[in-house]
């Protein structure tokens, strides 16, 4: 089939910068998937509202501040909420190693760190996508 | 999956959702639901924004869509950026222009990657006007890259084409290329707080100018600054304007006619492209053939006939 993986790479809370995601999603593109980037400062609604509209396979979500926890819990639990639990979550950014079980619990599928070989977020994906 | 059809006809999101990804995988389950659509849809409005790169366009959909909605009009937006023609996939961009209108659940965006191989629009264009229309939606937006096919296709879907240009394109009537004169319903002057405004102003009406027939409605020039919300409701008034000039005669009904030609024809050929070039039995074939063209045994028209032969008998 014609079926691509849509992706979308958001950059939930408050800090500026996306250079970080903007890598990301230029190196999912170029391993053939349709990426939906929609810049700064979304909140944790406005992320499933698009997941849901754009009816992605994957949603990345990209953190360089300590309000990770919360941030991904709360687009994790809209998720559920909205029966979204074909929609795999990954997360990427500045994030403590003891805070990761915590996050996979929350329902955060792979967890990248800072360094991360871009390959390795595109074969994750591929591996895990749920449909 | 019965109930998808009915689902989207009642305007449920995560139903419209999965069937335009149905349809952009050209799915069965996809011209199934599609025909059960087809009788509620027609109702929309449909608008056609195309112009240069960064010209403004998403910036200035997100108002427009607004300003339908101060109307109390529901809204849909499809976002279409290229598909890069080496790895397949595409970065759609267009909705970080558009987070105001991100939470408003009356309206509805799509991004789409242009997939087909010429860069013209893919036939699931067709489809989410379609779907969205069925799902009740009044108006309905398509953004295009402005670069190739997708510009001119356009006119084949939208009830009003806008074209969006902006100042300073150094010689910028050059800049647009023979076809994207002639598709526009409207021009939008964006991005009129820069400077050269006056200049591609005056260029533009002497362009409209030349090209008008007596009798003939004469295309207007809007200017806008989208990102200060300046000239958005004039720009509508004139999107509605040229939306009654065509129902007032039977324009409309003509290229309503002439849309689902369009569509027809797309689907017809991507069914036989499918069909000569998705099984795996035809690629081995092809790649046959090219191996006996190489050696000089067979020529590329002879070949294309033999595999014609096959899918045709
Ligand atoms: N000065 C000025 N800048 C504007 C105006 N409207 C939009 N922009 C800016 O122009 C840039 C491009 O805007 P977009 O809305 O993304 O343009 P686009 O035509 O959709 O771009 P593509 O989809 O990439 O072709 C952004 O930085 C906008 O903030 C305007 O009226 N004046
Ligand atoms: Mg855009």
């Amino acid at each position: 089939m014609e079926g691509k993986i849509r992706v979308l790479v958001a950059k939930p809370g408050l800090d500026g910068h996306d250079r970080g995601a903007k890598v990301v999603a230029r190196a999912l593109r170029d391993a053939g998937m349709e990426v939906i980037y929609t810049g700064l400062h979304q909140t944790a609604e406005m992320i499933v509202n698009t997941a849901l509209q754009e009816d992605v396979d994957v949603v990345g979500l990209s953190l360089l501040s300590g309000a990770h926890m919360t941030l991904f819990r709360d687009v994790t639990k809209i998720l559920k909420e909205r029966d979204m639990i074909d929609v795999l979550v990954v997360g990427g950014g500045i994030i403590p190693e003891e805070d990761v079980p915590g996050l996979k619990e929350a329902g955060v599928n792979g967890v990248f760190g800072p360094g991360t070989p871009l390959e390795d977020i595109v074969t994750f994906i591929k591996e895990n996508v749920k449909r | 999956m019965k109930d998808l059809a009915e689902r989207v006809m009642r305007g449920e999101q995560r139903a419209i959702a999965r069937l335009i990804t149905h349809a952009e995988n050209s799915s069965p389950i996809a011209a199934e639901a599609m025909g059960r659509l087809h009788s509620s849809s027609g109702r929309a409005q449909v608008i056609g924004i195309t112009g240069v790169m960064g010209a403004g366009k998403s910036t200035l959909i997100a108002e427009i869509a607004m300003e339908y909605r101060r109307k109390g009009r529901t809204v849909g937006i499809i976002a279409i950026d290229p598909t890069s023609p080496f790895s397949g996939g595409a970065l759609l961009g267009d909705r970080i222009r558009m987070m105001s209108i991100t939470s408003d659940p009356e309206i509805f965006i799509r991004s789409m990657g242009t997939r087909g191989m010429l860069g013209g629009l893919t036939g699931a264009v067709y489809d989410v006007v379609e779907i969205l229309d069925a799902a009740g939606k009044d108006v309905i937006i398509v953004e295009t890259v402005g670069v190739g096919q997708a510009e001119v296709d356009i006119i084949k879907i939208a009830d009003t084409t806008v074209v969006v240009t902006v100042p300073g394109l150094g010689d910028s009537i050059q800049a647009f290329k023979a076809g994207i004169m002639e598709i526009a319903d409207i021009f939008v002057v964006n991005k009129a707080d820069r400077p050269g405004f006056e200049r591609i102003m005056a260029e533009l009406s002497s362009m409209v100018e030349i090209s008008h027939m007596p009798g003939e409605r004469g295309v207007p020039i809007v200017p806008t600054v989208a990102k200060e919300q300046e000239g958005v409701s004039e720009l509508v008034d004139e999107i509605d304007a040229h939306q009654a000039f065509l129902k007032q005669s039977t324009a409309f009904e003509e290229h309503r006619r002439r849309r689902y030609e369009a569509e027809l024809v797309e689907i017809v050929r991507k069914r036989l492209m499918n069909l000569i070039f998705d099984e795996s039995v035809f690629k081995e074939r092809i790649e046959k053939l090219v191996e006996r063209i190489y050696a000089k045994e067979t020529d590329p028209y002879s070949a294309a006939q033999e595999i014609l032969t096959t899918v045709l008998k």
